[in-house]
């Protein structure tokens, strides 16, 4: 019973911090948060590809003398490392992304930034309303 | 064996508090903090799953490096979140549900630590033998990165020099327009 459920374990939790992330990504307005959220639903998929490659009793897999040494699986480990070192880069852009928003708009809240543009719009269509009646006299 | 997976099970509890303390608080500098703290937990759960690669480049990059351009951005950001006005029924009624079929679909998934788990069957053996017969580098890990499947390995340097070349321009821009709103303030005033 202990052991079964330790067994999937792991994929429960792993799920529910996929869960955390996607909130945080989609249900907060704040810009940095959102990132943050990327980076928690990153990290737990990579958890989640190293719990499939574990093996009972195996070893890390590197390569040794003995006979009947069981390795556990190099493959999700290899997949991994790209993503770590991908995830860095998805996250600096997005950093950049933000500091550049904050420098346009100097905010970084989702509403705060669709409120100014809705400004913005509508003053575009004041003034080519103008222009319209100008041309029409 | 089991005392592994138990201790695994308890690191995975660890994450999951620094998870919901990150959706209690409001401070950014706390956030960050946070986060780098789970990267590292994330890195001794790796320990655990025999993976020490994936331990040590989460540890340095992802607690490492990942943190310090967080805090780098946040110098020139505000350091507070604002309160959310607008109600949250609809991403908290998305996530319990996505979250509810993803654990439905855990009673499918072959439990932790089985070697007759599909995962292991397919090219896994291959690989293991051929990096001591074929290539000679007792890391697998190694032999398969940069030989069996190096055409991924040049993929993600490419992403890596995009990403690169996409934050010069956009920080280089942003010093641009600075001066540019500097000069145009200036002529206002004069």
């Amino acid at each position: 019973m202990i052991s079964s459920t330790i067994g999937i374990w792991n994929y429960w939790i792993v799920f529910l911090l996929m869960m955390i992330g996607l909130f945080l990504v989609i249900g907060r307005k704040n810009f940095l948060k959102k990132i943050v959220g990327l980076a928690i639903f990153q990290t737990s998929v990579f958890l989640l590809y190293i719990t499939f490659g574990k093996i009972k009793g195996g070893t890390p897999p590197i390569l040794n003398n003995a006979i009947d040494t069981v390795y556990s699986n190099p493959l999700p480990h290899v997949l991994i490392l790209t993503a770590i070192v991908v995830g860095v880069a998805t996250t600096a852009l997005g950093l950049s992304l933000v500091l550049r928003i904050n420098s346009e708009y100097g905010s970084i809240e989702e509403d705060e930034i669709s409120a100014q543009d809705l400004v913005d719009y509508h003053d575009q269509i004041e003034t080519s309303k103008k222009i319209d009646t100008k041309f029409i006299e | 064996m089991i005392s592994e997976l138990i201790i695994n099970a308890f690191l995975v509890t660890v994450m999951l508090a620094i998870g919901i303390a990150l959706l209690r608080t409001r401070t950014l500098i706390f956030t960050v903090v946070l986060t780098s703290a789970y990267s590292l937990v994330a890195a001794l759960m790796f320990i655990t799953l025999d993976a020490v690669d994936v331990a040590f480049t989460e540890a340095s990059v992802g607690a490492g490096i990942s943190t310090i351009l967080f805090l780098a951005a946040m110098a020139y950001l505000p350091k507070e979140e604002e309160e959310n006005i607008n109600s949250q029924i609809l991403p908290v009624f998305t996530c319990i549900l996505l979250g509810g079929i993803l654990i439905w679909c855990s009673y499918d998934l072959p439990e932790i630590g089985l070697l007759s788990s599909p995962v292991h069957q397919h090219i896994v053996p291959d690989y293991i033998l051929g990096s001591r017969d074929d290539i000679g580098i007792p890391n697998i890990v190694t032999s398969v990165l940069a030989s069996y499947r190096g055409y991924d390995t040049f993929g993600e340097t490419i992403v890596v020099f995009t990403a690169g070349v996409a934050v010069l321009v956009l920080l280089k821009n942003n010093t641009q327009t600075s001066k540019q709103k500097n000069k145009n303030s200036k002529r206002k005033v004069g």
